[in-house]
């Protein structure tokens, strides 16, 4: 039964890869994308990977609908030209598929437990989980612990695309306030005159985001922690700005809190990373900050989860608002 | 007291990340210059410890979080990536020293902080990859400095910068993510990312085709960061439109960071395991590291952007490195090592002497700097010094790669001698177009409608003269660059079969 | 099981394909971003579907309940890290392209090489 749904889902995800490819207008080519994006986040869970569809509904789904769409707005909602060097890509991306085809030869079966893939590092993360950290999550464990420094290296790299769109963004031509843009709407007073998407946000937001912070200290626990929860009440905020209009959501949650959140989530996770080092560890062993190492590795990981989810709030709301601020040529 | 020692390696990628974010807290824009700057000399200074601990026979290797190896991230620290720390650090610090003049042209001020807090990041993410011995961690702190670097070249004055950003992060994740699918069917096949621990359990699976398909993966998408032709189109954009300090540290260290993990790959991993790779990896890369050599220079000859010039030669050197490579010998990788350090030397010097003439020439086209070399003679002679470098003039650093690459290719017999007589065509050529900018420069009429240019600021025509200076020590006395890069060499063989 | 693994790797190759037609082929700059969030949500497939064991469960102890077979949680954290850096891109490269529809007026390829040329 499940083989027959995986099937489904994985042969609507082509369909709509096409689809996406095909369209010229742009406009339903991002909302296909997150159709797209919900469709591969559940076939993800259908593969036992909960966190990463979970993340990938919120951040796929969610945040990457919202960045394009207020894309478009000041862009083009239509593509002009047509295809370019049409054989040159057939080309190439025949070339590649041949490829891909000829490895499919001499792989493992799909779900043998026997694979090399399940034997070497795997089982030795699977029992170290709950004899040195003590969490029942071992995604959070392995992201927070014991490959806690790559997780540190992608908060960076959010942190620069984050700063990578207000560097792009402060040079000249920020819309003021106040200002008409071309769809006649001003996006400072937001939804405020529709009355249904109103009541109903307003149902809806604080859930939303109480929703984000369980899913932020419940990580340990179930599927979650600082990047799902960061995004989801990002969401939550975005929400409420485009109801309420972006002058009412800077608000409640001002720029420099934002810039604060930024940087202050990123050097929250790099101080956990020193005081190992002060404490007598290598950087980032949470071990040595408590008596017990697992109340340690316990407290280090709820503390860089914090500062994930601070700096991935902080930022999505930055660029939000960035994009959204830019005016319409 | 904590004995920062041990720690080396992890603080050469976590100083300059951490001082990322506190930079821009700075609100005014030259504090955050000196703040950037001061970073910069204090991870120069960590690597030249580092440096002379690997001189000294020590072992760097550094387990994050303490988790043992392959299970947790383990950095290492041996001669080739010593020099690789040298090159990074040392660009970046000249570049930013030169940067506080030329980057107010370019750079609105409440930019500033921004601007430096992405370089840092360039700067961490480029020491990370260096000193990463985990295959995934090299694709997180690629990201962290391509982002960044994206971010720095989109900062050119001239429109025509987006466009050339665009492409090259188009191009970039394309790489990235081939690089990404190498490392998930290695992973897929052998169970572990630690690089180490890889090419010992690949042994077992080592000719079986998804490992084939990987090899070719990494390869390529390295090749596409590398910009080796033909993959290279992204670069000549990128180059010329970045602000100038900027093309002064990517021109000197970033395409070299991906070559080098491109020949760590391939040395450590595949060339141990997969049989008669030696054979096909010469085969696959001599001839486009000639074709590189050729066609880079040939453009190179009629361009009238002189950075744009620079950056079609810098293609060409980069065939030099990987010709060095190719041969798969002690003499030929030394020669490529030797090469990636002289290189940084001579282009660094080069763009820093474009920056120069930028600020008061009002452009970098060849036209724009008629006659200044009267007006400008420090400037100009720094830039003929980085010139003779980069033909490969002796007592230049140019001309001990170019010494050692020939000594190597004449091992070889009759290939040995055509590679000669390409490595001295395109040097002939390298002459030519070196040429066409001196000529501009002292020997054309000044068009009379406009002022002669001043002399460069102080602080920037100082900071090309070290650069200048530094080809010629280096051109004289170049025990540091051929010991590493000779015990560089002996690891990379060590793994051959 | 079988025909399913086969299936997903099928999947994984075609979007590929899909996605990396897109980039070279589409002149319109935000298509081309479309496309490449394709061709990277492709390797996120490929990693998921080899962590996957038979008959294993989502890595998360659960207790009361004894020798439970899960699956691989490692390909789990790559891939989170892997969806992070691809929004990180994603936006990095819609803020370029804002920038040059404003200095353009235009986000088609061949009209920015158009204004180029003059």
């Amino acid at each position: 039964m499940i083989e027959l749904f995986g099937i489904f889902l994985l042969s609507l995800m082509v369909i709509t890869a096409i689809a996406i490819v095909q369209t010229r207008h742009l406009f339903a080519a991002v909302i296909l994308t997150g159709v797209f994006s919900l469709l591969i986040a559940t076939n993800f869970f259908l593969l036992d990977a909960a966190d990463v569809a979970l993340t990938e509904a919120a951040i796929g789904a969610g945040i990457s609908t919202v960045l394009f769409l207020s894309a478009l707005a000041l862009t083009d909602e239509h593509e002009r030209s047509s295809s370019a060097n049409k054989y040159v890509a057939l080309a190439v991306v025949a070339v590649t598929s041949l490829i891909l085809i000829y490895a499919t030869f001499d792989k493992p079966r799909f779900g043998d437990p026997s694979a090399p893939v399940h034997q070497h590092v795997a089982p030795w993360f699977i029992e170290n989980t709950s004899s040195q950290i003590g969490i029942p999550n071992m995604v959070t464990a392995v992201l927070g612990s014991f490959r806690g420094y790559d997780t540190l290296g992608e908060v960076f790299v959010v942190y620069t695309a984050g700063i990578g769109v207000l560097f792009l963004f402060g040079s000249r031509r920020t819309r003021q306030n106040g200002e008409p843009t071309k769809s006649g709407l001003d996006p400072s007073e937001g939804l405020r005159h529709y009355l249904i998407p109103r009541i109903v946000g307003r149902l809806l937001i604080p859930f939303i985001i109480l929703f984000g912070l369980y899913v932020q200290f419940h990580g340990e626990y179930g599927p979650g922690g600082g990047f799902q929860a960061g995004a989801i009440i990002a969401a939550g905020i975005i929400l409420y700005a485009l109801l309420e209009g972006e002058k009412q959501a800077l608000r409640v949650l001002p720029d420099r809190i934002l810039t604060g959140l930024m940087a202050g989530g990123a050097l929250l996770f790099g101080v956990v990373g020193i005081f190992g080092i002060l404490a007598g560890g290598n950087f980032l062993d949470y071990s040595v900050l408590f008596d017990n190492p697992m109340t340690g590795q316990q407290i280090g990981i709820l503390l860089i989860e914090a500062g994930v989810g601070m700096t991935v709030t902080g930022v999505l709301l930055k660029i939000f608002h960035a994009f959204a601020a830019r005016e319409h040529i | 007291m904590t004995d920062w020692g041990p720690h080396l390696p992890a603080l050469q990628v976590i100083l300059p990340m951490l001082a990322a974010p506190l930079i821009i807290a700075l609100q005014r824009h030259r504090l955050a210059w000196v703040a950037a700057t001061i970073t910069s000399f204090c991870s120069f200074a960590i690597a030249v410890a580092l440096t002379r601990g690997v001189l000294d026979g020590q072992q760097y290797g550094y387990l994050m979080g303490s988790w043992p190896a392959p299970y947790g991230i383990e950095l290492q620290v041996d001669a080739f990536s010593a020099i690789m720390l040298l090159i990074i650090t040392s660009a970046s610090s000249l570049a930013l020293l030169g940067a506080r003049d030329s980057l107010d042209v370019d750079i609105e001020n409440h930019r500033q902080p921004l601007f430096y807090s992405a370089w840092l990041l360039v700067l961490a993410g480029l020491c990370g990859m260096t000193v990463a011995a985990d295959a995934f961690n090299i694709f997180v702190f690629m990201e962290i400095s391509s982002l960044a670097s994206y971010i720095l070249i989109s900062g050119g004055s001239d429109r025509r910068a987006l466009p050339a950003v665009f492409n090259y992060l188009i191009m970039g994740t394309l790489g990235a993510t081939f690089y990404l699918i190498g490392i998930g069917l290695i992973y897929l096949m052998t169970g572990t990312l630690n690089l180490a621990d890889m090419e010992q359990r690949i042994h077992e699976v080592s000719d079986l085709k998804p490992i084939l398909v990987a090899a070719g993966f990494i390869t390529i998408g390295l090749a596409l960061k590398a910009a080796v032709f033909p993959l290279h189109g992204w670069l000549p954009g990128a180059y010329t439109f970045a602000p100038h300090a900027v093309t002064v540290f990517l021109a000197a260290c970033s395409t070299k960071v991906a070559l080098y993990l491109l020949l760590r790959f391939d040395f450590f991993v595949f060339q141990p395991n997969l049989s008669g790779h030696d054979i096909q990896f010469t085969y696959f890369l001599m001839p486009l590291a000639v074709l590189a050599i050729i066609i880079g220079s040939l453009v190179a000859l009629f361009e009238q952007n002189l950075k744009r010039l620079l950056a079609y030669s810098s293609i060409a050197q980069i065939g030099y490195i990987l010709l060095g490579a190719s041969l798969v010998s002690s003499a030929g990788l030394t020669a490529s090592i030797v090469h990636f350090f002289n290189h940084a030397l001579a282009k660094g010097a080069l763009f820093l002497a474009i920056s120069c003439l930028a600020i008061r020439c009002g452009g970098t086209l060849i036209n724009d700097i008629n006659g200044a070399a009267r007006t400008m003679p420090w400037t100009f002679s720094a830039l003929v010094v980085g010139g003779l470098s980069l033909i490969g003039m002796p007592g230049t650093a140019g001309f001990i790669s170019k010494w050692y690459l020939i000594s190597a290719a004449l091992e070889h017999g009759g290939i040995g001698i055509a590679l000669t007589a390409v490595i001295l065509v395109s040097s002939l050529m390298a002459v030519v177009y070196i040429w066409r900018i001196v000529e501009a420069a002292y020997f054309r009429e000044r068009e009379i409608a406009t002022a002669a240019p001043q002399e460069a600021p102080l602080l920037l025509l100082s900071v090309t003269w070290t650069a200048a200076l530094l080809n010629i020590y280096f051109g004289l006395m170049p025990e540091l660059p051929v010991t590493l890069s000779m015990s560089a060499s002996e690891l990379l063989l060590e793994h051959m079969p | 099981m079988e025909l399913l693994g086969l299936f997903h790797y099928w999947v994984f190759a075609i979007l590929l394909m899909i996605g990396l037609y897109a980039v070279i082929a589409k002149r319109n700059l935000i298509k081309k971003l479309i496309g490449l969030s394709i061709f990277q949500a492709s390797v996120f497939l490929l990693y998921i579907t080899m962590g996957k064991v038979e008959g294993g469960t989502a890595p998360i102890i659960q207790t009361g309940s004894a020798e439970q077979l899960f699956s691989n949680p490692l390909p789990q954290v790559l891939i989170l890290t892997a969806i992070v850096v691809g929004i990180s891109t994603m936006s990095l490269g819609l803020g370029i392209v804002v920038r040059i529809k404003e200095e353009y007026d235009s986000i088609e390829e061949d009209e920015i090489q158009e204004a180029n040329k003059q």
